[in-house]
């Protein structure tokens, strides 16, 4: 899995953040989304895919090809 | 009914827990249903999970509040409805000025910042549940616990003084009530900016304080985002958390579920949310332009009220009995705090509180119930835009001496 973000579109609603803090976090001034690790781990990858789903500005992509 | 019947939004509801069926006859039967609004206006009413999502992302369909139109009859909206946002209001707003505001409180409601207010809440929450067992059943736990714990959460934020909730929290009240009257609901607006103005003056540390040392928003913006969160942030947080505690009482499989895995705990949270969806009435738009959408033709002007409960029900999103209570499902996409630009900026607040709330609750008291019958359980079908419990008498086991 390889996951893509967006940050020009995010708004900053901190629900990946609070689902997956392993992968993601939000800048502390702007609350925009911060990608900590783009190739999450297997043990990851579902709740990456809720949090890519929830977004509120479809500002999260998942690609699984790799 | 024929497919172009124009309907009113219903508000009738045969179980606390469901939405209005029609809502469900009109989303089998087309995504976007036209509505006639209380002032006799035409426009539309989104009933699908995958047409709300749309909508609520697209800029064609404005926030503005000069546009809007409310979807039942509210005459205490009418001095800020047909009217431009008040300073601050971003909910009222489209981009860019929008954008502008919620750049500045993005970064003041991060999921960390949220987290670190736990510690806080669960102290609050001791101190509640203390005071419940010290007084003894049966109690009210809106009165005694969720309205408490909303009410300091958001004045901690803020940095409002607690000992202030009696007015706001009427005020709140006065200010989205269906009974108010235009003149009413203006009133109580301003005796919650007067309020608010001073405490951003005043001093002390919270989020009102801190914007005004940033300098980047007048001090208007800053009092009305501060009277925005001070309403919005402690009714409607207390009611989704007395909710939540009622669904799970009168689903005692799933509370039995709740109380022993407490891996579930954040996903039922999100699942009670989804189920209650206490913002009833929608979320009103209107469209900027004409265009087609979903097969319709939409005109510029028309309004449009994006149905959150009906959306949450839809089985095309949740292919698993949506009107039953599961607080394993997989919830990711649900709608409770909207979507889009203007999707809730408290909601890893909310999240954190109920959270902490509901399993701190049913931890302390493990034999918790209801101390009255349903039938005796009134809800706010009719009086609100949030949809819950105006009282829920509680009671438990209490051990002899």
């Amino acid at each position: 899995m390889h996951v893509t973000t967006w940050t020009e579109s995010c708004v900053g609603s901190g629900q990946c953040a609070l689902a997956v803090p392993e992968v993601f976090d939000q800048d502390q001034d702007e609350g925009t989304v911060r990608l900590l690790d783009a190739d999450p781990s297997q043990a990851l990858q579902r709740r990456v895919r809720e949090a890519a789903i929830s977004c509120p500005m479809q500002a999260i992509s998942v690609s699984e090809s790799r | 009914m024929t497919a172009d019947a124009i309907v009113p939004h219903p508000t009738v509801r045969n179980c606390p827990f469901d939405p209005p069926a029609e809502l469900a006859t009109y989303r089998e039967r087309e995504q976007m249903t036209r509505m006639r609004y209380p002032d006799g206006h035409v426009g539309w009413l989104v009933t699908s999970h995958s047409l709300a999502r749309k909508v609520l992302a697209d800029s064609r369909f404005s926030a503005r509040s000069e546009l809007k139109r409310v979807p039942v009859l509210r005459p205490g909206a009418d001095p800020f409805f047909g009217a431009p946002a008040l300073p601050g209001w971003v909910l009222d707003m489209d981009a860019p000025e929008h954008t502008r505001i919620r750049r500045q409180l993005a970064g003041k409601f991060t999921a960390r910042r949220m987290r670190n207010m736990r510690p806080y809440i669960e102290e609050v929450i001791d101190d509640l549940l203390a005071d419940m067992t010290r007084a003894g059943p049966p109690a009210d736990l809106i009165e005694s616990y969720s309205l408490p714990l909303s009410t300091h959460t958001i004045c901690e934020l803020l940095g409002v003084p607690y000992a202030e909730r009696a007015d706001f929290q009427r005020d709140s009240k006065v200010l989205f009530s269906l009974s108010s009257t235009a003149d009413e609901a203006a009133a109580a607006m301003d005796r919650l900016y007067d309020l608010v103005r001073e405490v951003a003056k005043a001093g002390g540390d919270g989020l009102l304080r801190q914007l005004s040392a940033e300098g980047e928003l007048t001090e208007d913006e800053i009092t009305g985002i501060g009277v925005m969160m001070l309403t919005g942030g402690h009714g409607s947080v207390s009611t989704a958390i007395a909710m939540g505690a009622y669904a799970l009482l009168t689903h005692p499989e799933q509370l039995a579920k709740f109380t022993t895995d407490p891996a579930l705990t954040d996903n039922a949270v999100d699942e009670l949310l989804r189920y209650v969806t206490v913002f009833h009435f929608g979320v009103p738009r209107a469209a900027l332009e004409d265009f087609e959408f979903a097969g319709h033709s939409i005109r510029a002007g028309e309004a449009v009220t994006v149905s959150l409960p009906a959306a949450n029900r839809d089985p095309a999103w949740f292919p698993d009995s949506p009107g039953e209570l599961d607080i394993e499902r997989r919830t990711s996409g649900h709608l409770a705090f909207g979507h889009g630009i203007h999707q809730c900026t408290g909601q890893s607040l909310v999240r954190v509180q109920a959270r902490a709330a509901l399993s701190m609750l049913f931890g302390h008291f493990s034999q918790l119930a209801l101390a009255v019958p349903t039938t005796e359980i009134t809800l706010n079908t009719r009086t609100s835009p949030v949809y819950g419990v105006l009282r829920l008498p509680v009671t438990w086991p209490v051990p002899e001496k």
